[in-house]
């Protein structure tokens, strides 16, 4: 009899095998690919992009993971298909003829079909099988499946067919992608969400301020987690890229290390003595406060320890940027030639924000810098809320990978608005550019607003845009409070004339007692010597009535003896 | 090319209104077994003597279904006269039939 109580065995769930789709992001998103051997449903309006996003993962299936594949089109002709998706860079054309990719162009066109009793698909069947053999397919892909519905009358007989053609699909265990139209207020036209319900993307192209944004969201996704949010998604000459970038982790490492702000004064105020690495700094100031050349003594410093620096200009070329920091004695272009400075310009209203942060994200994971300067913040257009989320993303990016980040923001004349103090919040650091207007001259101040876990100065330091960068200029703290320019110039003249009048009082002061003791002592010889002189005196006076008293007695005793009298 | 062919069908290739039909089949299913006799019927009965029908099994030659954009079976097409036609189904509604291969206008009574 077995007695020992052993604990039940869980069968570790078998996860769920998963097809790579090879699209940056995209499998971040859906933790691994898409469902192997399942077929997985793509959905949106017309021009969101299905189509290159289903090649896409063909051809990354044959180039990338070694799975040939199949593309069924119901909508362009080979010649189209191959034309369209060279502009992303790939050789459709060169992978049919490898035999990797075969491409089925399925052409219904209601006026051409005359519908006369029972029928069925398998000759659909047959071509896809045929196509699968021919390659040793893996992966399909139907683009648009639902053209059926447009070209043919009977629905049953399709919706029965293409339940069909599921199960069948599954039995042959490949991977597809079927595509579908998004419909009125359901994922597809023709309901085609019913037999895919394993897998299900949404694409999404929005317009807003005549920028648009391209989105995907996987809608489900069953017997596997996945990112529920919207993602936005880039399609440009370096094919399709997703953009996992989320606010979701807080888990970022905090390192104790400091690096220099690359400015020695800027160093002291700060009282770690720079910033921490991986934090956010912001640099905001109204317009010629010398933003960007905080930035750039940033940059050199960083770069001058052999570390990468990305730099994402919004409003100046880069050529711009390297002449006017030549004025301050900063040269970045031998940074640039040595590869460990880049530059990556734009106009902000060239992209929708999410295209920014998506082009940021592939940039920053390609050149992987230890900091990156945002040049400026301000020119980003959007509703605030959107801005602020687009930089929220950037910032959890950047110090999910301990990159420094360092922005700059332009501020109105009237000074910070709404948006900075929700800005705030994001920054680790923040250093205020001011122009502190007295005696009719603009003088430049700059003060720590915050500088999270550090102690750092509370004073307006007054600093010069010299030919040789940067230099803060020592605090004048006086009677009337900070003094910039020449104020401080003509406070300081007035100080220094003050301090040497002081000290020649003193002298003279000095002078004047050294004179009075000797006064004094002079005094105080004379009366010791007075009085030693009536000492003397009164001493001769004393001995002299001693010596007459002598003279007395010995006078009265020659007197008694001359009476005849004896002495007594 | 190797097409099963039906040589039981009267063939005059050159004559003018000459049919060159070709039915496609995926296998002998009841429903391409009812197509092809609704076929033969409908030929015997409106071109006598100018048709010829191949009946083609894309079991049997699968690389042929995508030459024809076939996607239904089974399929009927004319090849012959131009324009080409497409007619899918079991064939069993005779007019439409009809209608698909000219033979008939289609507001006929």
């Amino acid at each position: 009899m077995n007695t020992t109580v052993s604990m039940p065995l869980v069968p570790r769930a078998q996860s769920l095998a998963k097809a790579r789709t090879g699209i940056s992001g995209l499998d971040e998103v859906t933790f691994g690919g898409l469902p192997a051997g399942r077929p997985t449903l793509i959905c949106g309006g017309p021009g969101c992009g299905k189509t290159l996003l289903a090649t896409t993962f063909l051809v990354n299936g044959a180039v990338m993971f070694n799975e040939p594949g199949v593309f069924v089109s119901f909508e362009e002709t080979s010649d189209d298909l191959i034309k369209n998706v060279a502009s992303l860079g790939y050789d459709l054309g060169a992978l049919v003829a490898q035999k990797k990719i075969a491409i089925d162009f399925v052409r219904v066109e209601r006026s051409e079909i005359e519908e006369t009793g029972e029928y069925d698909l398998e000759g659909l069947f047959v071509r896809l099988d045929y196509a699968i053999k021919a390659v040793g397919a893996k992966r399909v892909v139907l683009d648009t499946l639902e053209m059926l519905f447009a070209g043919l009358g009977d629905t049953q007989i399709l919706r029965a067919e293409i339940r069909r053609l599921f199960a069948w699909l599954k039995q042959r265990n490949v991977t597809a992608i079927i595509t579908a139209e998004q419909g009125e207020g359901s994922l597809t036209r023709y309901g085609i969400e019913e037999y895919v319900s394993d897998c299900v993307f949404l694409l999404d192209n929005r317009v807003s301020d005549q920028i648009t944004t391209r989105r995907l969201r996987v809608v489900k996704y069953r017997g596997s987690a996945h990112g529920t949010n919207e993602y936005p998604f880039l399609i440009d000459a370096q094919g399709v890229s997703v953009l996992p970038v989320t606010s979701a982790g807080l888990e970022h490492a905090a390192s104790d290390e400091v690096i220099s702000t690359g400015i020695p004064g800027l160093n002291q105020m700060l009282g770690a003595g720079g910033f921490y690495r991986g934090t956010s700094v912001l640099v905001s100031g109204t317009a010629g406060t010398g933003k960007t050349s905080l930035a750039a003594h940033f940059i050199e410093a960083v770069c001058a320890r052999g570390e990468r620096c990305l730099y994402f200009a919004f409003e100046e070329s880069p050529a711009q940027i390297i002449r006017n920091m030549r004025s301050i004695g900063l040269d970045l272009q031998p940074r640039i030639d040595s590869g460990l400075l880049r530059f990556e310009a734009a106009r902000p209203s060239l992209f929708g924000l999410e295209m920014h942060l998506a082009r940021m994200y592939r940039e920053i994971e390609e050149f992987a810098p230890a900091a990156t300067v945002l040049d400026p913040i301000s020119a980003l257009r959007g509703a605030s809320g959107d801005v602020h989320s687009m930089l929220l993303r950037v910032i959890d990016l950047l110090k999910s990978r301990g990159i420094t980040a360092f922005l700059t923001n332009l501020l109105s004349a009237e000074g910070m608005d709404k948006s900075d103090a929700g800005m705030s919040s994001l920054m680790d650091t923040w250093l205020s550019l001011v122009q502190l207007e007295s005696n009719g001259e603009r003088n430049r101040g700059i003060y720590v607003l915050k500088s999270r876990g550090m102690n750092h100065s509370n004073q307006i330091r007054e600093y010069q845009l010299t030919s040789q960068g940067v230099k803060l200029v020592d605090a004048y703290l006086g009677s009337s409070g900070v003094l910039t320019g020449s104020a401080r110039v003509a406070q300081e003249m007035v100080d220094a004339a003050s301090i040497v009048r002081r000290s020649q009082d003193n002298e003279r002061k000095q002078r004047d007692i050294q004179r009075k003791r000797a006064a004094l002592e002079r005094q105080i010889a004379e009366l010791r010597a007075e009085l030693e002189s009536e000492e003397e005196e009164a001493r001769k006076a004393l001995q002299h009535d001693e010596e007459l008293e002598k003279r007395m007695q010995a006078e009265k005793r020659a007197m008694a003896i001359q009476r005849g009298g004896k002495a007594s | 090319m190797n097409q099963a062919r039906d040589n039981a069908m009267e063939a005059s290739p050159h004559a003018d209104g000459h049919y060159n039909l070709r039915l496609y089949v995926a296998g002998q299913t009841p429903k391409s077994v009812t197509a092809l006799a609704n076929l033969k019927k409908i030929c015997e009965e409106h071109l006598v003597g100018r048709y010829q029908i191949e009946v083609i099994d894309l079991l049997e030659h699968p690389q042929l279904a995508a030459g024809d954009q076939i996607l239904a079976v089974p399929t009927l097409v004319r090849r012959l006269p131009e324009p080409l036609k497409r007619i899918i189904g079991n064939l069993s509604n005779m007019e439409r039939v009809l209608v698909g291969l000219d033979l008939r206008p289609v507001a006929a009574p």
